[in-house]
C-alpha cells in the first residue's frame, strides 16, 4: 500500500468519523447543555392560513439541581411562548405558563398534547409534515439550547407517531 | 344497643333525606342560575343543545338550521388561532368521515367559529383544505356567533394576553343533532376512535 492510498484512507476514515459525530445527536435527536437534555423536539403540522402552531418537546434533568423553562424561540415563528393547555368540564382553556416549566432535579417534564406547549405565534409559513425548523429552549440555569423541531402530521399526539392510524 | 340504632336510624334517615333534597335544589339552582366569571359569556342552561342559526360558510354561501332539515350533523365550535384542540378535532373528523364511508355522505359536519373577528369565510376555506372536503366552516357576525353559541349552551371567552393579542377559552365538544336538528349526544375531546365511531353511527342510524 502506498503513502498516498494510507493517507486517502486516513482521510476517509477521518471524514467517516467527523460524519457520524454530525449524524448522531440529529438521529438521535436530542440536545443537551450540562445536565439538561430536550428529547424529540416536534411541532404539529398546520392547515394553511393558520398563524399558530403547537410545539412539543421532552425535557430530562440529569443533575441534582431544579431547572426551569423560562423562553423559547422557532424560527418559524414571530413569537414563540410558552402556554399550558387544559381542558376542564368540556372547556379547553390556555394560558401563559407565567412561571415557565418547571424541570425537577434528576426528572423530566413534558411538553406535550393536552399541557405545557410553545405556542408558535405569527408564523411565517405553514409547517408541513416532514420538514424541520431550528429553534431554542432556554433554561433559567442550563442557558440556551440550540434544537432542531421535526414537523408530525397533523393528527400526530405524540412524536413519531405520525397519523397514529 | 339494637334499639338506640334503630331510634338513631329513625331520626337520621329523615335528617339525611333533608340535607340530600337541600343539597339537590342548591344544586339544581346554581345550575340554572350559574354564570361565567366576569367577562365570560353567559351559558345558557335548560333547554337542550341546539336551535335556529344563520351564518356563513367558508364560501361565502348563507347556511341556515332551515338547510339542514332531513340530514343529521355534528357540530364543533371552535377557531383558528387554536394550537391543538381544533385541529386535532377536525383531523378526528375527517378520519371518522372516510371510516364511515359512504354513510358519511349523509352526515353534516359544521364547524363553528368563536372568534368571527378574526375567521373571515375566506380564512376557514384555506384552513379547512387541511380537512375532509364535507367539513364546513361557519362564520357570522359577532351577533350571530354569540347566538349560535348560546343556543348550543356553548362557553366562549375571548381572554387578552400580554401582547395585546387574544386566545380564546371555549367548549370542546362535538355535538350531534338529528335530521330535526334535535340534540342527540356528545363526544367528549379525547373519546377514543372506537367510541367516536360508534357514536356517529348510532346518530346515522336513527336518522
Amino acid at each position: 500500500m502506498s503513502l498516498s492510498a494510507i493517507a486517502q484512507l486516513r482521510r476517509a476514515a477521518f471524514a467517516a468519523a467527523l460524519a457520524l459525530l454530525a449524524a448522531g445527536p440529529a438521529a438521535a435527536h436530542e440536545f443537551k447543555s450540562g445536565p439538561i437534555e430536550v428529547v424529540h423536539p416536534w411541532a404539529r403540522a398546520t392547515p394553511p392560513g393558520a398563524k399558530v402552531g403547537g410545539g412539543y418537546a421532552e425535557i430530562r434533568n440529569g443533575g441534582p439541581e431544579p431547572d426551569r423553562l423560562v423562553s423559547a424561540t422557532a424560527e418559524v415563528a414571530g413569537r414563540a411562548e410558552i402556554h399550558q393547555m387544559a381542558v376542564k368540564d368540556g372547556v379547553m382553556t390556555m394560558r401563559p405558563a407565567e412561571d415557565g416549566v418547571p424541570v425537577p432535579a434528576g426528572g423530566s417534564a413534558a411538553l406535550a398534547p393536552g399541557g405545557y406547549h410553545l405556542m408558535l405565534l405569527e408564523l411565517k409559513r405553514p409547517l408541513k409534515a416532514g420538514e424541520s425548523f431550528a429553534g431554542t429552549l432556554t433554561f433559567e440555569k442550563a442557558g440556551t439550547i440550540p434544537v432542531t423541531f421535526e414537523v408530525e402530521p397533523i393528527g400526530a399526539t405524540g412524536p413519531d407517531h405520525g397519523a397514529g392510524h | 344497643m339494637g334499639r338506640g340504632i334503630e331510634m338513631r336510624a329513625r331520626i337520621l334517615v329523615p335528617v339525611a333525606l333533608a340535607v340530600a333534597a337541600i343539597l339537590l335544589g342548591a344544586a339544581g339552582f346554581l345550575l340554572v342560575y350559574s354564570k361565567e366569571p366576569a367577562g365570560g359569556r353567559i351559558v345558557t342552561v335548560g333547554a337542550e343543545p341546539g336551535g335556529p342559526f344563520r351564518l356563513t360558510d367558508q364560501t361565502g354561501a348563507v347556511l341556515s338550521d332551515a338547510d339542514l332539515k332531513g340530514r343529521p350533523f355534528a357540530v364543533f365550535f371552535g377557531f383558528t388561532h387554536c394550537p391543538e384542540v381544533c385541529p386535532t378535532t377536525l383531523w378526528e373528523m375527517s378520519q371518522a368521515l372516510q371510516a364511515l364511508g359512504p354513510d358519511a355522505d349523509r352526515l353534516r359536519v359544521l364547524f363553528i367559529t368563536v372568534d368571527p373577528e378574526r375567521d373571515r369565510p375566506e380564512t376557514l376555506r384555506d384552513y379547512l383544505q387541511s380537512f375532509d372536503r364535507r367539513i364546513t366552516g361557519l362564520t357570522g357576525t359577532p351577533d350571530e356567533i354569540a347566538a349560535v353559541a348560546k343556543s348550543y349552551r356553548v362557553y366562549w371567552r375571548k381572554v387578552p394576553t400580554d401582547d395585546g393579542d387574544y386566545t380564546m377559552d371555549h367548549s370542546a365538544m362535538m355535538y350531534l343533532m338529528d335530521a330535526e336538528g334535535r340534540f342527540v349526544d356528545i363526544i367528549a375531546y379525547g373519546t377514543p376512535e372506537p367510541e367516536r365511531l360508534a357514536a356517529l353511527r348510532r346518530l346515522l342510524a336513527g336518522a
